[in-house]
């Protein structure tokens, strides 16, 4: 089974043209997929198809093998977590810990069941300090680890994370991922919507590259961004390493160490 | 030339200084470029540049700030505005006029330049941030790279000699980003505009700037040109800054004696090899 199943769905918002033109693409369970393309090319509206907060025009979502028509937002989103861009947008309780068990209490999690968890998270998001402080107290990067909590706190089986590091310092963004990829260990499906090409070529295994409502490329990050004309036609920059890999005439490295070693083999 | 001598400010109600004795001197026509984790008062020093500390922003404020001479303690913020253009990271924040003209007209006609002179200057303004299509536009209906651009082109309306930016790019996509930062290569090299610039993605700091600054924890903790702070790897990592990947790799083959320097930019790393 798929965690995620899209066949051929169309969305356009109301009096407004068409976002979504005939979308397909399947997500295997645990994988990590990063989702690139320009601003308005369609990224976030299909990302907000995997829990119902928009219903395609035309075509089928599948989650975890079930049709998304047959089940509610608050149905869908126990199994698939999702973070956006703004953490305060995200945050409206007065502490930390009322934050967290927010979602919990409302699928009617046991009181002791929901001190566990929130507990448990509150670990993994090194957030344990401050667990009675007020969330708008935190610095940027600790509400969006705040807002990363209150999803994951849901175990959901599927995390979308839209664009989740603009704004944020470095040292804000390695804490957020390693989070992730923890996840992602445990068989958590992860869709990434960023513009760091950097990060995608770190973290992911695949990339879906979209323009103008349509999916243009599939494959490894060293495909896509070995593919010149497919970066051109998304407006894509490729990392640094990728185009100096070409540069040199080796092999497309997408890594560092791995060109590091290239060279050094060369020379 | 701005002159900052043994700066101190403590924020009201807070108990540490986030600023611990600041000494930097920024010559006509550089561009220096403000790097470090958050918090560690690279905005917070901005903000002193054109006197909004102290004279907005009380607090515990010690040492000089000096512009061409002129501490900022002795004239009104607005006095400063002539010479320092502040741009933000949310440009819609400074955007408010029905036509991109008038935003940019707003400036000058509080200074009281005559009208043909604002005129001059707004098409100058338009031709250097690439936008004298769009005048006529409303500025809410542009991209977030057009917003920067007018935001900046706002301020160059008023010839500042000063341009201060505080992550002008941190909100803007790829294609937004690569525009400001053209813009600012434009600024830096043709009109020679002295230019401060707090960001926190190193590879346009590498390609853009003659001395990079980085911060931490209220202090100054290391100082030079991008190939000499690039240089310090593991320090800067410490902070949470990755130096650019084609500096990061050429430093590793360094190390092992493969080549004798870092290399900036791609073009640098290419040159290496050659």
């Amino acid at each position: 089974m798929n965690s995620i199943e899209v066949k051929g769905i169309h969305f356009s918002y109301p009096e407004s043209q068409e976002m979504l033109k005939g979308v397909s693409l399947s997500v295997r369970m645990g994988e990590f997929i990063s989702i690139v393309g320009q601003n308005g090319s369609g990224k976030t509206t299909l990302a907000k198809h995997f829990n119902g907060l928009l219903r395609p025009s035309k075509g089928k979502v599948y989650i975890l093998g079930k049709d998304t028509k047959d089940f509610s937002i608050a149905e869908l989103s126990k199994n698939v977590g999702h973070l956006f861009q703004n953490p305060e947008n995200q945050i409206f309780e007065e502490t930390v810990f009322q934050e967290i068990a927010f979602g919990p209490k409302n699928l009617g999690v046991s009181e002791d069941e929901i001190e566990k968890r929130v507990d448990k998270v509150l670990k993994t998001t090194r957030l344990s300090k401050y667990r009675d402080s007020h969330p708008l107290s935190l610095s940027g990067g600790e509400k969006q680890r705040l807002a990363l909590a209150s999803v994951v706190v849901m175990e959901p089986q599927i995390l979308v994370l839209d664009e989740p590091t603009t704004g944020l310092d470095l040292l804000s963004i390695a804490g957020i991922l390693e989070i992730v990829k923890e996840l992602n260990k445990k068989n958590v499906t992860v869709v990434l919507i960023t513009h760091d090409m950097g990060l995608v070529s770190e973290l992911s295994e695949r990339v879906v590259v979209m323009g103008d409502g349509q999916i243009i490329g599939d494959g490894t990050p060293k495909e896509i961004f070995a593919d010149d004309e497919l970066l051109e036609r998304a407006s894509l920059e490729p990392p640094q390493i990728m185009q100096f890999s070409k540069m040199l005439g080796l092999k497309p490295e997408v890594k560092v160490d791995a060109l590091y070693k290239r060279i050094v083999d060369a020379l | 030339m701005i002159e900052i001598k043994d700066l101190r400010f403590k924020y009201h109600r807070e108990t540490e200084d986030v600023l611990k004795g600041i000494n930097l001197r920024i010559k006509k026509g550089e561009f220096v470029s403000i790097i470090g984790p958050s918090g560690c008062g690279k905005s917070t020093l901005c903000l002193t540049l054109n006197g909004i500390i102290p004279k907005t922003i009380n607090g515990d404020f010690s040492g000089d700030v000096l512009i061409d001479g002129i501490n900022t303690k002795d004239k009104d913020v607005s006095e400063f505005s002539k010479k320092i253009g502040m741009i933000l990271q949310n440009p819609e924040s400074q955007l408010f006029a029905m036509t991109v003209e008038e935003e940019l007209a707003f400036g000058p006609e509080n200074l009281a330049v005559p009208k043909n002179e604002i005129e001059e200057r707004i098409s100058w303004a338009l031709s250097i941030v690439d936008m004298e299509h769009k005048i006529d536009e409303f500025p809410g209906n542009l991209s977030g790279g057009e917003k920067q651009r007018i935001a900046i082109a706002s301020f160059l309306t008023m010839k500042p000699e000063i341009l201060v930016l505080d992550e002008p790019t941190s909100q803007l996509d790829p294609v937004g980003k690569r525009e400001v930062f053209s813009v600012l290569k434009e600024l830096h090299k043709k009109e020679k505009m002295t230019i401060v610039l707090v960001e926190h993605r190193t590879e346009p700091i590498a390609e853009l700037s003659d001395r990079v600054i980085v911060m931490d924890n209220g202090s100054v903790v290391l100082e030079g040109s991008p190939r000499k702070v690039f240089d310090e790897v593991n320090l800067l990592r410490g902070l949470g800054i990755m130096v650019p990947d084609i500096s990061y790799l050429t430093y590793l083959l360094k190390q092992e004696g493969y080549v004798k320097d870092i290399a900036l930019t791609l073009e640098e790393g290419r040159r290496l090899f050659i």
